[in-house]
């Protein structure tokens, strides 16, 4: 049952809710408006503002090394994405629905691993390993990296959907005659497709942020956008990168609206 | 180690056992295989890499500050044992929990707000609303915060006039506004996902019973959403651990904390050793500390 | 099974440790001649510290293509390239990193047949002390680490004094105004000097007198800051900042700044640092690397370069060259009397980790 129809939370409670809310949203927004706001300054110090202008625009379509990073990025997280919302979303499902199998216990501590370490710790112990391994430095690791990563979270918001879904359902599907397949595909799958894509959100996220791993891990021509940030800002914060943030805050919200749009279609079982 | 709880058995009469072991054993094998692709993936690309840096705490080092595998020492470890070390293990651990208390207490409001609205659409149109602003660059975010702390910025202009505050930036309460506003998303996401799952009917039941709005909310919702709470709380407590970028920005890096420190191992303090004998205490540390908190009952994260 | 994935691990670390290198260049470079290019350029530089126009001179002059990656400290740019597996061709290391290089044989030896251009540079920036012979590097800019100041509250540049900040009874006026940089060897260099001392002591006593000294400065210090201290001055955040001379005169310039504020090293003295362009011995173009390098350092470019950066250029068949505005500022081309109170930083070996230690200490 639909969890408003038993809240009951007196209106005043709700109206107070709802005020902190939208403070907190106002909260969040800020810096993005500053942000946004000085993308268009035409001074070149962020902080002082310079008159309205698209000058940084223009510079940041003619930086060759900002695009390639930036494009670099985007690979970077959408295949780390992929991979680690399906490999995380099994690990989950290994977990949380399947009770005896060898190595289960062990498997649960070692997903919670690279939650709780240090970033730095994974950077050097990656950065020793593809040397161990002679894996040569590139996107390749990059890629491999955030891999490694984004599987536990992915796992992690999967379980807690998992959690919470009632077995039963499954059951009843196979006790009607479906394949394991079949139950996944049309009952399990479209139940948790709410964690699947939070996962996979959190994982795009984490990905396209990071830096203190992909700097030690990158190499050559394969840099990406938060580490040439990174380095941008030990010669000047210009609005060239606040440019850039906004062009990848629209494009997210584009996609991410794109998606949700898909994703109201199949929305039947709640 | 356990982390989960085992759900109670189905029917255990077992109409024909033969059959039952073999149903089992089928269960386990597909469990595995579920498992075995990350398993393999983690096996390989984490915890080998993990155990080179327990190797690497036990190492002598170059003059480069890389471990050199002629000599072992237990030096590093030894050297955990410094007053500043110590020091700043402290440091960072209170600024960890009061920023898990903080993002709880404006976190938990937030998300019981969200979860609470009806249409399904809107909750996940509200939830897209909180992730948006973490697209943007973490770096370009903070100095955007810098920017509205500084002498000029609006909100120390709100705070002179009404004489609330003064210059923010560059104060503790800057590094834990900051903090709050990159570690909020992380305490948000699952104290939703476990109020929404939530049985709201038991709610009912206990206005029913003539609970209070409060003593239901106490007595049902919030041991309910434990789960969340717990979870939200790892999620941020254990980043704010090793964060140091965004003190060190906002607040103008005047203290050393553990992930600054560690970082400093690697680099211009040329000591490998010694730094990863502190990541590996700091992830010892954390995994016991998550596996007491799993005994003590949550299921799941 | 654990354990023998352990034990292979061990293994595979232990072989690795004791391997081969990567290292070619050494054999390859010796075959370079002038303008010579085998591949594609990979180049390895801080960020924002090279005109680009000379990146894509350099492609259409020698029809190859250059990629750019960036570090933002020495450090992480050892450890890739001590990690063997990152292929750089051509790096920009500071002096002092330089010599560790050098003595970790993470360097190859420089082909001067095939650097004709290394005439250009200034007999001061080799055979500097960090690299003695010259074999591994070829100076590309230099600068100094001083105090930006407001004129507001100094009149000249030649009052500058680092009592400003570690006598309580001078540094009064600028307290919550003050930034250093995040960097133990060149703050702990400022204390050093103050108290007298050279800033490449070894003497741990003298070391962690000068943490002490940052401990209790501390209170008047706004910020540790390497990246923004410039801006943080011209915005008026702090009153007088630690920092390196190029980029506080690119942001004077940006702003139009250069009534208001002003640059200087203090009568105990500062640092002077040069970065250096350099081959590492995990190279695989280093025939386009000695070209590039030799490019760099013809004389217009090396002006260009300047120009640019706003840092000084070694690089003496420059100077026609050079905008005359920054070849006539003091401040970013000091004279002699000032140069003498300039200090280089040197790798202090082992001393390194005291220096880390008494800075965190201080800070923590």
């Amino acid at each position: 049952m639909s969890m408003t129809e038993g809240t009951a939370t007196p209106r005043w409670v709700d109206r107070v809710l709802t005020i902190n809310g939208w403070v907190v949203f106002l909260f969040l927004y800020l810096p993005i408006l500053v942000l946004v706001g000085y993308s268009f300054s035409g001074s070149s110090t962020v902080g002082i503002w310079g008159g309205f202008s698209f000058q940084w625009y223009r510079q940041m379509f003619a930086n060759e090394a900002l695009m390639d990073s930036l494009r670099n990025s985007l690979v970077v997280a959408l295949i780390s994405t992929v991979v680690a919302t399906v490999l995380g979303t099994a690990a989950g499902i290994a977990i949380d629905r399947y009770r005896r199998w060898i190595g289960r216990r062990s498997f649960d501590a070692l997903l919670y691993l690279p939650v709780i370490i240090p970033d730095v710790t994974m950077a050097i112990m990656l950065l020793l390993w593809f040397t161990t391994i002679n894996m040569a430095l590139g996107l390749n690791t990059i890629i491999i990296s955030h891999i490694a990563f984004n599987i536990s979270f992915v796992a992690i918001v999967v379980r807690s959907r998992l959690a919470h879904l009632d077995p039963s359902l499954e059951e009843a599907a196979m006790d009607l005659y479906a394949s394991r397949w079949q139950t996944f595909r049309r009952v399990t799958l479209p139940l948790i497709m709410p964690g699947v894509l939070g996962g996979a959100l959190l994982a795009l996220t984490l990905s396209l942020d990071d830096v203190v791993i992909t700097q030690l891990v990158q190499g050559p021509g394969a840099t990406t956008l938060p580490v040439f940030v990174f380095g941008l800002i030990k010669r000047s914060v210009t609005p060239e990168i606040n440019a850039v943030s906004t062009v990848m805050l629209i494009a997210s919200m584009v996609l991410v609206f794109v998606s949700l749009g898909f994703q109201r279609r199949g929305e039947r079982y709640d | 180690m356990t982390l989960l709880e085992d759900r109670p058995d189905h029917d255990s009469e077992a109409a024909n056992p033969e059959l039952e072991r073999k149903a089992e054993r089928a269960e386990s094998w597909r469990g595995f295989f579920h498992a075995l692709p990350s398993f393999a993936y983690l096996i390989f690309f984490f915890l080998l890499p993990l155990i080179i840096v327990l190797v690497v705490s036990f190492s002598g080092r170059k003059a480069t500050g890389s471990p050199s595998f002629d000599n072992w020492t237990l030096d590093a470890y030894r050297k955990l044992l410094d007053t500043t070390v110590l020091r700043i293990a402290w440091r960072s651990l209170t600024m960890a929990t009061l920023n898990t208390v903080i993002c709880l207490a404006i976190g938990y409001p937030f998300a019981y707000w969200i979860a609470t609205r009806s249409k399904q659409s809107t909750r996940n149109f509200l939830l897209v609303l909180v992730l948006i602003p973490f697209w943007s660059n973490f770096l370009v975010r903070t100095y955007a915060w810098r920017v509205l702390l500084d002498s000029d910025g609006p909100i120390t202009r709100i705070g002179e006039a009404t004489g609330l505050w003064g210059k923010l930036l560059f104060t503790q309460p800057a590094v834990f506004l900051g903090l709050l506003y990159g570690y909020l998303p992380f305490m948000v996401l699952p104290l939703y996902a476990a109020l929404e799952r939530m049985d709201w009917s038991l709610v009912e039941a206990g206005r029913d019973l003539y609970a209070t709005g409060w003593g239901a909310f106490r007595r049902i919702t919030l041991p309910l959403s434990r789960p969340g709470v717990i979870a939200g709380s790892i999620l941020v407590f254990i980043p704010s651990l090793g964060a140091y970028v965004t003190p060190a920005i906002l607040g103008g890096a005047k203290t050393t904390l553990l992930g600054d420190y560690i970082v400093t191992q690697f680099t211009s303090a040329r000591n490998w050793p010694f730094g990863s004998a502190v990541s590996v205490v700091i992830l010892t540390v954390m995994l016991i500390a998550t596996l007491v908190y799993f005994r003590t009952g949550a299921r799941t994260l | 099974m654990k354990k023998i994935l352990i034990v292979v691990a061990v293994l595979a670390l232990l072989a690795a440790a004791c391997g081969d290198d990567d290292a070619g260049g050494e054999e390859s470079a010796s075959a370079c001649e002038v303008g010579q290019v085998d591949g594609d350029l990979d180049f390895y530089n801080w960020s924002e510290y090279i005109e680009p126009d000379l990146i894509t001179g350099f492609e259409a002059e020698y029809d190859v293509k250059v990629s750019e990656t960036f570090f933002d400290n020495n450090e992480a740019m050892l450890a890739q390239v001590e990690a063997g597996g990152a292929g750089y061709d051509v790096i920009v290391p500071s002096d002092y990193m330089v010599a560790l290089m050098k003595q970790e044989s993470l360097v190859i030896p420089l082909n001067k047949a095939a650097i004709p251009n290394l005439s250009n540079l200034d007999p001061d920036f080799t055979g500097l002390p960090f690299d003695e012979d010259g074999s591994v590097s070829a100076a590309y800019q230099w600068g100094t680490t001083g105090l930006g100041f407001t004129y507001d509250m100094i009149d000249d540049a030649s009052e500058l004094t680092w009592a400003m900040i570690y006598d309580p009874d001078v540094s009064a006026p600028f307290a919550g105004g003050i930034s250093l940089l995040n960097d133990e060897r060149e703050t702990m260099g400022t204390a050093l000097r103050y108290l007298g001392y050279s800033i490449n002591t070894t003497e741990t006593s003298e070391i962690e007198e000068a943490g002490a000294l940052i401990a209790e400065a501390k209170a008047g210090v706004a910020t540790f800051d390497s990246d923004q201290f410039e801006d943080l001055l011209v915005t008026g955040e702090t009153a007088l900042a630690h920092g390196y001379s190029g980029d506080f005169f690119a942001a004077f310039d940006e702003n139009d700044a250069w009534e208001d504020f002003g640059y200087g090293i203090p009568v105990e003295g500062g640092v002077a640092w040069v970065d250096n362009m350099a081959i590492p011995v995990t190279a695989d173009a280093v025939c386009t690397a000695h070209t590039f390098i030799d490019w760099i350092l013809g004389a217009e470019n090396g002006a260009a370069l300047t120009n640019f950066t706003f840092y000084a250029s070694p690089n003496a068949a420059a100077e026609p060259f050079i905008d005359p505005d920054i070849l006539e500022d003091p401040a970013i081309y000091p004279p002699p009397e000032v140069r003498e109170r300039l200090e280089f930083i040197a790798d202090v070996g082992d001393a390194a980790t005291t220096y880390a230690d008494a800075f965190s200490a201080a800070k923590s």
